[in-house]
This record gives structure tokens, C-alpha cells and sequence, in this order.
């Protein structure tokens, strides 16, 4: 188990050191100088060198790359340029409404997928089945920001039970946080439902044709008992690794969910930041964003190795 | 032929040749603005109404599918031209550094968020559709190169490559003569589930403003303009968001009706 958490720690570390490479190139080969960007074009030469310097762009690539990463290391993200302010502030503020929507998102995709996929699994072949089945299909076709429009058509529009955008911050109680975040949860949470279903009813008839299955009912368990108490429990290892995938997934997704209900998280950083050209904040929040999935994925890892001891001699 | 597998056949290829149908025809020129017929609901004189410009949405649609799923199949044709040749490779060379090289390059760029890596791009060097194929194809690569290699492998141990071996043919020569036509089934169903996702990747890019470029329509552009207009014309937001429905569909029931026609032990990756 030792052996196994060392390998995948080295390539969380490999993985975040590439990522955050790419990131850095890809940032630097933007085209266009901040400094400029920031000053318009009738900035005298040395306000543009005063700047420049200020904002560490006349430094090396490899000072600057450096110094980036040993920022992001100890909790400095740099300053934006347009706001003035540190990133790391703008990213305390944002992080507040982008993670409880993910969580919000996965917890409804568990909700709705493991029951559908368990209902499914155990009327295999039946009409039940097909229609589960067939749902699913259309859960994977339906983009998730095109139902969030119709979701606020029908439910903030019509019907006037949940709003169409916009965020009151946690600070205006819970509940009405939970409620504006209802419907982006749900758009969300919709492709990924359909996904983890399919996995839970395929992981189910996996299991359901092992021996211990029929030894269970041998000694004298009904269906049902045989199902919930070995069938599931067996079964739920190939779905709780794609539920840990699905966070990361979610997360990642929140970027343009967050763009159709205006809400004030992370995606919404990054495109007024794009927009701004404020490379600094799209640098930080990009690679915070992808630290994030990276480190997802190594706890799902180590969660699974945990769960089944087979994994761990995996090479 | 299963039924899923037809209408996905017919839903696809209903798509493909709407697509190619607008290179030379569409009912209405869709640059042309008719502002005193705007919002006009589905039926009439427009099948399927006009949007706030009074342009035909039905052009828009046909147009829109045939640039989703061009930028879909370049980014796809990018996936296999390098993911492929790595991915056998990569097998014949089992556990060597070449081997690893690939591998781990595979993880590393797995582990990037997809959505997150084609907004940085297309973010930085300017929203179009080149930089949306470059972002999706850039991913489609390590996905080609995994199953090319998860497929090749368990074929090095069999009798008929081992025979090629005594004849005195290389890897390479062997990789191309009698692994790949053994795996093209695999490639098939691989490429069609990535195409479905390319123009998903595409929709979702273009609705926030980083695809497809105005004027050219495009379904998710098309959808971005709906958004605050949707209450006053609902056919806005719903024409293109079915039409993008229809085709992943399509392409998805393909794909599964094609992974069990051609290999019924072969089970999808589910996610």
C-alpha cells in the first residue's frame, strides 16, 4: 500500500508540475503585452517600463515562471490587473458559490443514479429497464447549459418557484443560497445522472451473475436480500470511482453553468478575466482549477486502493 | 442490425447530409436580416421560425449542424493520425521507456480538465474554430492512444502475430499489416462516442463565446443568443438545443449499436 501511494503521489506531483508548465507557456505566448493592454495605447514609454517592471515582465521567463509557482505555493496568487486586487482574495470570494454547487450537483447525481440503476439492474431486459435505459440516453445527448435554459423557462419564468440567476451569498441565509442554486445544480447533475445510472445498473448485473450471488440465495435469502445486502455493496466499487470522477467532472462544469445563471464563481472569474485580458487571475485561477481536479482524481485513487486490495499491485 | 443501432444510423447520417446539403442550398440566404418578420414562430413561410433578426432558422440549424460537425471531425481525424501510431507503439514496445513515455504523457493530459484546457486555449489566442479543433484534438489524442494500445496488446501474444514474427516481419510492419485491421472495429465505436462528444465540446464552446466566430452561425452561438430572449420566442432556445440533441444522439446509439454488432464482449468506458 506504501509502494502504491508513493507512485501516485510522484505523478500528482509530475502531473501538477506539467500542468502548471503548460499553463505558464501557454500564458506567455498569449499575444499582446499586459502592459499595454492595461495602459491603451497612448501610454508614454516610460509609465509602459515602470509597469512592466512593476508587474515583473521584464525578468526572465524562468524568474517569472519561478516566481509564480513559489507564490501559488505559499498562498500568493499574484495581484490582478484590473481590480488591484490579490487573486487570492477574488478566489476566497468565488470559491464559496462553485464548490457547494458541484457538491449540490453530485449529491443529486447519486440521489437520482442509484436507485434508477439499481431499479434497472434488477428488471433487466423488461420495459422498465428499456425506459431507464432509454432516459439515460437522452440525459448523455442533452447539453447541460441548454436544460439550464429551459429549467429557468419553466421553473424561474413560468411557474416563478425557483430564480433565473444570481446569488444572495451565503451571508442571506442558507436556505436561500441552497435555492438559488437549486436549478444550476440540476442542470448540472442531469448528464451526470444518466452516466452514473448506466455504470450502477451494468456494475449490478456484473455482479449479480457471481457464485456468491447464488449461494446467497441457496441459503435461503430472498431476491431483494440478496441484492441489497451482497449484490449492492459489491457492485458500488466500480461507482464510487466514477462518482469521484464525476466532482471533478462537476467542478469543471461549473465554469458554463455559472455563465447562463450569472452566478459569482470561479467560471465567471475566469471569462471576465479573459475578456479583461487580466492573464494574471486567468493564469492563477486556471491552474487552482486544474490542482483541484488533479487532486480529486489522486484521492479517488487512494480511496479505491483502500476499498479494493487488488489495485494496489496495479502497475 | 439492432434497432437502436438503425435510428442512430438514420439520426447520424439524417444530420450529415442536412450538413453537407447547406454547402449548396439552404431555404434562405442566413446573412440576410428581415427585421419586419423577426420572431416569427415555427410553420409558415420559415419552417422553422425567424430568429430576433429575422433570420431563417432553419438555414441557421443546417448551417450550424454542418460547422459543429466539421470542427468535431477534424478535432477527431487529429485524435486518430497521432493518438493511433503512439497507441501501437506503445504496444509493441510493451514496458520499454517508449512505452511508459506515452503512457504517463496520456495521464498527465487525462488529468487536465477538458473544458477548462479548451477555454484557456481558445481564451488566449483568440475564440475561433481552428483553436476549438486544436483544444478537442489535443485531447482526443492520449483517448485514441489508450484503446489502440489496450486493444493491441492482448494481440502480441497470439500465434498469427508470433508467425508473422518467424516470417521476418518488424514491429512496425507487423503493427500496420496485422494489429491495426484488428483494432479498426475498436477505433470505430471510439470515434464515434468522441465525435458525439466533439460537437458537445463545440456547442458548449461556442455558447460562451469562444467557438465558431459570428457571422457564421453555429448551434451553441445560436443558443447564447437565445438566452435573453427566450421568453418572448421559447422556438429560439429549443430548435437548436433538439438539433444538437439529435445528432449526440444519433452518434451515441451508433456507437453502442456498433460496439455490440461488431464486438459483443466489448463493453464501454463509462465515462
Amino acid at each position: 500500500m506504501q509502494r502504491y501511494v508513493l507512485k501516485r503521489f510522484g505523478s500528482l506531483i509530475l502531473s501538477l508540475f506539467v500542468a502548471s508548465l503548460v499553463i505558464f507557456t501557454v500564458i506567455e505566448i498569449a499575444p499582446g503585452d499586459p502592459a499595454s493592454f492595461m495602459l491603451g495605447i497612448n501610454a508614454q514609454p516610460e509609465t509602459l517600463a515602470a509597469l512592466r517592471a512593476e508587474l515583473g515582465l521584464d525578468q526572465s521567463k524562468l524568474q517569472r515562471y519561478i516566481a509564480w509557482v513559489g507564490g501559488m505555493l505559499t498562498g500568493d496568487f499574484g495581484t490582478s490587473y484590473t481590480y488591484r486586487t490579490p487573486v487570492s482574495e477574488m478566489v476566497a470570494d468565488r470559491i464559496g458559490v462553485s464548490i457547494p454547487l458541484a457538491l449540490y450537483a453530485l449529491t443529486l447525481s447519486i440521489t437520482i443514479a442509484i436507485p434508477a440503476g439499481v431499479y434497472a439492474a434488477a428488471r433487466r431486459g423488461t420495459a422498465p429497464d428499456l425506459a431507464v435505459l432509454g432516459a439515460t440516453q437522452m440525459g448523455v445527448a442533452i447539453p447541460n447549459f441548454w436544460f439550464a435554459m429551459m429549467l429557468v423557462l419553466v421553473f424561474a419564468i413560468q411557474w416563478r418557484v425557483f430564480p433565473a440567476g444570481g446569488f444572495p451569498g451565503w451571508g442571506n441565509g442558507f436556505a436561500a443560497g441552497l435555492k438559488a442554486l437549486t436549478l444550476p445544480a440540476i442542470a448540472l447533475a442531469l448528464p451526470q445522472a444518466a452516466i452514473l445510472t448506466r455504470v450502477m445498473r451494468s456494475a449490478l448485473l456484473d455482479v449479480l451473475g457471481e457464485d456468491y450471488m447464488r449461494t446467497a440465495r441457496a441459503k435461503g435469502l430472498t431476491a431483494r436480500q440478496t441484492l441489497w445486502r451482497h449484490g449492492l455493496r459489491n457492485a458500488m466499487i466500480p461507482v464510487l470511482t466514477i462518482v469521484g470522477l464525476q466532482f471533478s467532472f462537476l467542478f469543471a462544469g461549473t465554469i458554463i453553468i455559472e455563465q447562463v445563471f450569472y452566478l459569482p464563481g470561479l467560471g465567471r472569474l475566469i471569462f471576465q478575466s479573459i475578456s479583461a485580458r487580466d492573464l494574471i487571475v486567468v493564469e492563477s485561477v486556471v491552474m487552482l482549477v486544474v490542482f483541484g481536479v488533479i487532486l480529486i482524481n489522486f484521492i479517488v485513487d487512494l480511496a479505491y486502493a483502500a476499498v479494493d486490495p487488488r489495485l494496489r499491485d496495479r502497475t | 442490425m439492432s434497432r437502436p443501432l438503425i435510428l442512430g444510423a438514420l439520426l447520424s447520417a439524417g444530420f450529415i447530409m442536412m450538413a453537407l446539403l447547406s454547402l449548396v442550398w439552404t431555404p434562405y440566404d442566413h446573412t440576410l436580416l428581415d427585421i419586419p418578420n423577426k420572431l416569427q414562430p415555427p410553420g409558415g413561410a420559415h419552417l422553422l421560425g425567424t430568429d430576433h433578426l429575422g433570420r431563417d432558422i432553419l438555414s441557421m440549424v443546417m448551417i450550424g449542424a454542418r460547422t459543429s460537425i466539421a470542427v468535431a471531425l477534424v478535432a477527431l481525424a487529429v485524435g486518430l493520425t497521432f493518438g493511433v501510431p503512439l497507441g501501437l507503439a506503445a504496444a509493441a514496445r510493451k514496458g520499454s521507456w517508449l512505452d511508459e513515455v506515452i503512457m504517463r504523457g496520456n495521464d498527465i493530459i487525462f488529468a487536465f480538465p477538458l473544458l477548462v484546457m479548451a477555454i484557456l486555449i481558445t481564451a488566449v489566442f483568440g475564440p475561433s474554430a481552428v483553436n476549438a479543433i486544436i483544444a478537442f484534438g489535443l485531447f482526443n489524442i492520449p483517448v485514441f492512444a489508450r484503446v489502440t494500445r489496450g486493444a493491441a496488446l492482448p494481440l502480441w501474444e497470439r500465434e498469427f502475430i508470433m508467425a508473422a514474427r518467424v516470417a521476418g516481419k518488424g514491429a512496425s510492419r507487423i503493427s500496420v499489416e496485422h494489429i491495426l485491421p484488428n483494432v479498426l472495429n475498436l477505433l470505430i465505436v471510439q470515434g464515434t462516442i468522441q465525435f458525439a462528444l466533439g460537437i458537445q465540446v463545440e456547442a458548449a464552446l461556442s455558447f460562451v463565446g469562444l467557438g465558431v466566430q459570428p457571422p457564421t452561425p453555429s448551434l451553441g452561438r445560436m443558443l447564447a443568443d437565445a438566452q435573453t430572449l427566450v421568453t418572448l420566442a421559447p422556438h429560439l432556445a429549443i430548435v437548436p438545443g433538439v438539433a444538437i440533441i439529435l445528432i449526440v444522439l444519433g452518434l451515441n446509439l451508433l456507437g453502442d449499436g456498433l460496439r455490440d454488432t461488431l464486438d459483443p464482449r466489448l463493453r464501454r468506458r463509462p465515462a
